[in-house]
């Protein structure tokens, strides 16, 4: 039966790992997927810290931290789709002047 | 020891998401990774989350992400640096960017080893989905209601900024 501590410590890792490819890769979707292995991560410490204090609020925030993923997802993909037609390219560097 | 199952299966599939040049194979791995993660929430006794991982996220968010992936055509991430970058920028130094990601878990590693008890999931479950419904639409009306709001935004908001910008001057 694992415990609490089990589920933090995954959790922690999946978050680390979404982090290091924010930090690593050179792709706009890249790293946009690496947010949401962020946000993932945070979704299952609510959830196991609700289910260790028997409350259901950590699933209710599981729904709005979701809700709010699906809209992120939504206006940075729109972004990408935006900057992709200026410069032909998916690496951040590109994208470095304010004006052109 | 189906919890260390699906929590394998999180952790390669997540870790082959950013190892991954090709995004159309980071976002189908992703998608697996979503699927232990929601194994995982079956495990801890909310179905409803378990489900709703795999029809927002697996079902529509990825989707989303696949399709703008195809609709770019742009598979492979540009590999050659151009003398604009930034030299801190360049491949060599950005390694020391997963260097400080082991440095954040080593950080988590230590705190959790060091401050939280080991518990147990001792309390009853509530896996019931009409609770989480009734408590939605009671406690949180506000909160839910300001979220659609907020999709109401994210998708005008989506629509605006990906429009070509030569409708606009025809209008």
């Amino acid at each position: 039966m694992p415990s609490l501590n089990d589920y933090l410590i995954l959790s922690a890792i999946l978050f680390t790992i979404g982090t290091a490819g924010v930090f690593v890769r050179r792709n706009l979707i890249t790293i946009l997927l690496s947010i949401e292995i962020m946000l993932n991560a945070v979704n299952l410490s609510f959830v196991a810290f609700g289910r260790a204090l028997g409350t259901i609020e950590g699933q209710i925030i599981v729904f709005f931290v979701m809700t709010v993923a699906a809209a992120e997802a939504a206006v940075g993909l729109a972004i990408v789709i935006a900057l992709f037609r200026h410069r032909e390219s998916l690496n951040p560097d590109a994208f470095t002047a304010l004006k052109w | 020891m189906l919890f260390y199952f699906f929590a394998a299966l999180a952790i390669v599939a997540s870790l082959l998401v950013i190892a991954q040049r090709n995004p159309v194979y980071s976002v189908l791995l992703l998608i697996l990774s979503f699927g232990a993660l929601s194994g995982l929430y079956v495990l801890l006794d909310a179905p409803f989350v378990a489900t709703i991982q795999i029809i927002v996220y697996a079902g529509a968010i990825m989707v989303l992400f696949l399709f703008v992936v195809m609709l770019l055509n742009a598979p492979h991430e540009e590999t050659d640096f151009d003398e604009r970058t930034h030299p801190m920028l360049r491949p060599g130094p950005m390694r020391f960017g997963a260097v400080l990601a082991l440095g954040l878990i080593a950080e988590l590693a230590w705190a959790l080893a060091r401050s939280a008890p080991r518990s147990t999931f001792s309390n009853a479950p509530i896996t019931s989905v009409a609770a989480i419904g009734r408590l939605l639409f009671t406690d949180y009306a506000f909160q839910f209601e300001v979220t659609s709001v907020l999709i109401l935004v994210a998708m005008v908001g989506a629509v605006v900024m990906a429009r070509r910008e030569d409708h606009g001057a025809k209008r």
